[in-house]
């Protein structure tokens, strides 16, 4: 697995006293960035249609949101795929789970978690900085901030999804 | 009662009355200096508590607010920060003080206060608030607008403005003669353009010798540095509150950081002393002759710095809404003008009534600057005759 580093124009500002912007210009005209804050915050912008000076929304996120946002967006080829290939299967289907900080599971080897043995479901890759690791194998140590993507039925995400969120 | 226990409750009864201000003021969504400085107005003289013992401690506390003000302000941008904006936004800074400071100087020539009455009345309808603003644009969710760079490099270049006119002031109030004057002015831009230099260079090095593992000790090394340069800066006649200021711009990258963190806390509760201190001080019947002055005065400012705004804004080719918004943006003022009146008054060169017009002119300002931040947007709607359209 290889990570796809495109180049696009951002435009970084500094913010005197707040901290930097930067942003796309897309395809379409519009600007989408991130406000970085001095604290370490960081804001999400979208400039509007009939102002483009303006921005029509300006949202907070938790470094957590937004590394789960950013792996979301790096990732969607990835899923999309996933998604397509167990869609011929009933009754099965793929979710994603982020490593928060305070979880039981973080720093623990992937096997640690017995996901195949109590809930039937598979985990079939980590999405991690960008990266993929496809198909991890049991002694992966889990990270907090990783996104582990995991193929079952209902009951068995669900049942996955509480184990990987359990607290310590 | 023992005098100590007295003072002690009517401090008490002071502190615990400002939080509520302070409450009210967070519920409407202002700054708390207007109620801070209403409060000292209501317990002036013939209020309700007689604060005379606590007069001591008020003095000192409130002295020690305006340092932990200008030290803050100076450690609210770094060095690069500030010499890029001085580059990139002189034209617009230039703009800005002249547009802003004549009508302070013409009001207090009007009133017949003099050059020195005119100097400080420049200095008060001149500077905006950083604090006021910074958290107005945040809260409009404006930060991501390609207007409020331009409104913060003005903000920046204020600033550095007053770096070169507290000392001026400083050296006029005390009364020096033309030359004594030069010469003040002379060494204070010396002093501020090493420090400049020395901040960008040598920064780090003051930054270690201040910066601590634990909050305890960084604490009493950052107050005991501010109040130390403070002191000899005041008593080499060059203004307490510059020293603090240029301390400020020395300490640099993430020692800045924490410093704004562990002392917001005790800026925040000497500062609020010093205004209610300034409103103590000011004696309420002496408003009521000042008002249409102050009213006009703020109309005629609150123009001056739209026209600031909208002139910086068209410079980067910013459409009409984005200028009225940054000029909108730029009208209020607050604890800085109460500084500078502060130290006039304190210094005893200008008429009581000057004090009177600054309480007034501040309380109108830090109150409609940030309500036409929040209206100009639906104002230019209106005034432009577009129905609105779809913002996604």
């Amino acid at each position: 697995m290889h990570t796809m580093v495109v180049s696009m124009n951002i435009e970084e500002t500094p913010l005197p006293g707040i901290g930097v912007r930067r942003e796309l210009r897309l395809a379409t005209g519009r600007r989408v960035g991130v406000v970085t804050h001095r604290d370490g915050h960081t804001e999400l912008i979208l400039s509007r249609v009939d102002d483009p000076d303006a921005c029509a929304a300006s949202i907070p996120l938790s470094a957590e949101e937004a590394a789960a946002l950013g792996q979301l967006l790096g990732s969607a080829q990835l899923i999309a795929q996933l998604s397509s290939e167990q869609e011929s299967v009933a009754g099965v289907s793929t979710h994603q789970i982020m490593i928060r900080a305070g979880s039981m599971y973080a720093g623990r080897p992937l096997g640690d978690t017995q996901m195949r043995t109590l809930t039937g479901a598979s985990i079939v890759a980590l999405l991690r900085d960008g990266d993929v690791v496809g198909s991890p194998r049991p002694d992966e140590i889990l990270r907090v901030g990783d996104m582990v993507v995991i193929v079952g039925t209902d009951d068995g995400l669900a049942d996955a999804a509480r184990i990987l969120q359990s607290r310590l | 009662m023992d005098p100590l226990t007295l003072s002690i409750i009517q401090l008490g009864i002071v502190f615990f009355g400002l939080g509520f201000l302070g409450r009210l003021a967070g519920r409407i969504g202002m700054s708390p200096v207007p109620l801070y400085l209403l409060g000292g107005l209501a317990f002036g003289e013939g209020g309700l508590v007689n604060l005379a013992g606590i007069d001591g401690f008020a003095h000192i506390a409130s002295e020690i607010g305006v340092i932990l003000l200008l030290l803050m302000l100076g450690l609210e941008y770094s060095a690069t920060e500030l010499v890029t904006g001085l580059k990139q936004a002189w034209v617009a800074g230039l703009v800005d003080l002249v547009l802003n400071m004549l009508p302070g100087v013409a009001v207090a020539l009007i009133l017949g206060w003099g050059p020195v009455g005119a100097l400080v009345m420049a200095g008060i309808t001149y500077s905006s608030s950083s604090g006021i603003i910074a958290k107005v644009l945040g809260d409009l969710g404006r930060l991501g607008n390609r207007e409020t760079p331009v409104i913060l490099a003005i903000l920046v270049i204020e600033d550095l403005a007053m770096a070169a006119y507290l000392p001026i002031l400083t050296a006029v109030l005390s009364g020096v003669s033309l030359l004594g004057g030069f010469t003040a002015v002379g060494i204070s831009l010396a002093v501020v353009t090493l420090v400049l230099l020395g901040a960008l260079r040598y920064g780090h090095m003051v930054s270690t010798v201040l910066d601590s593992p634990d909050r305890e000790s960084f604490l009493l090394k950052l107050l005991g540095a501010a109040l130390l340069v403070a002191g000899v800066a005041s008593a080499m006649q060059v203004s307490a509150a510059v020293g603090a200021f240029l301390l400020g711009i020395a300490i640099s990258g993430g020692t800045a950081e924490n410093a704004v963190r562990v002392l917001e806390p005790l800026r925040d509760l000497f500062a609020a002393m010093f205004f209610v201190l300034f409103g103590l001080n000011t004696d309420p019947r002496t408003i009521p002759p000042v008002l249409g002055a102050a009213l006009l005065l703020a109309l005629v400012t609150a123009l001056t710095k739209v026209t600031t705004g909208w002139w910086a804004a068209r410079q980067q080719g910013i459409g009409v809404p984005g200028r009225a918004r940054a000029g909108a943006a730029l009208i209020a003022r607050g604890e800085f003008s109460i500084v500078i009146a502060g130290l006039a008054v304190a210094s005893g060169a200008v008429p009581v009534e000057l004090a009177a017009l600054a309480t007034t002119y501040v309380l109108i300002m830090a109150v409609s600057g940030p309500v036409a931040a929040r209206f100009v947007e639906p104002l230019m709607a209106l005034v432009r005759g577009r129905r609105p359209e779809p913002i996604l």
